[in-house]
């Protein structure tokens, strides 16, 4: 198989809106007929790092790249940057404000979750420049 | 257990029902959206009191075979477009959220 290639932009501003990206990625990784299990965490991955790119961000671009091997999920905004990513990473730190938590949002599993569900989770960020996620997920053989 | 069967047993309102057929095998019941994405497991019927359209996402994202809206509480339209849409069970019920978990523990023993 060679390696695809997939492009998703995310749009900012409206929360109610966000998924839209990783249903389409859902249903184009069902097509190629990868393990389930494989699908769920990358599916999990790509809606976490949307809502991220939603709440901080005014939204991004999502690329996904699959091979044999493994999903390569790269998710960049050119929001605010992290200050401090190891905070970021523990399960109950956010900054999302009100509106975001009135949705069910806001809850600091963004990132943690990310990690969870995938092999390799790798963060570059610049304060006023933006966030580049990176999550790996390996295709058991 | 199925989603049919599931709906029968607990006399759940089925707001929409694309998939009856799909297997039931746990349950978790949660709000916030992120922390169920992260302890849900797949083919859990999933209680909750949030309504908006994110709700549909999370299920499909998190593979459950269910969303229960408890507490009598009713799907915002966008959220039953997008079940629709998305091809996402969605029912209700009128009792509590623990009710229903107890019920479903008991019916999944």
């Amino acid at each position: 198989m060679e390696t695809i290639k997939l492009v998703y932009p995310v749009e900012g501003g409206d929360l109610i809106e966000a998924g839209e990206a990783s249903s389409q990625m859902k249903l184009t990784l069902k097509k190629l007929g990868l393990p389930q299990d494989v699908i769920r965490r990358a599916s999990i991955c790509m809606y976490e790092g949307e809502i991220n790119m939603v709440i901080h961000a005014d939204g991004g671009e999502a690329t996904v790249e699959v091979d044999m091997d493994q999903i390569v999920i790269r998710m960049t905004d050119h929001g605010p940057g992290i200050p401090d990513v190891e905070q970021a990473m523990k399960e109950g730190f956010s900054t999302a404000g009100p509106a975001a938590r009135e949705l069910g949002f806001g809850a600091g599993m963004g990132l943690p979750n990310m990690k969870r569900y995938s092999d390799e989770l790798h963060v570059e960020t610049q304060l006023g420049k933006g966030t580049t996620v990176t999550v790996r997920i390996r295709i058991p053989q | 257990m199925t989603v049919q069967e599931l709906t029968h047993a607990l006399s759940l309102n089925p707001f929409h029902l694309s998939a009856p057929a799909a297997e039931v095998t746990g349950g978790y019941a949660g709000d916030l959206l992120s922390w169920v994405m992260g302890r849900a497991r797949e083919g859990n019927a999933w209680l909750t009191i949030m309504s908006n359209q994110n709700v549909a996402a999370v299920a499909l994202m998190a593979g459950t075979a269910c969303v229960i809206l408890t507490e009598g509480v009713e799907p915002d339209p966008a959220l039953l477009q997008r079940a629709r849409e998305k091809g996402v069970n969605l029912l209700g019920a009128t009792e509590s959220t623990f009710a229903v978990a107890a019920a479903l523990s008991r019916l999944l023993k």
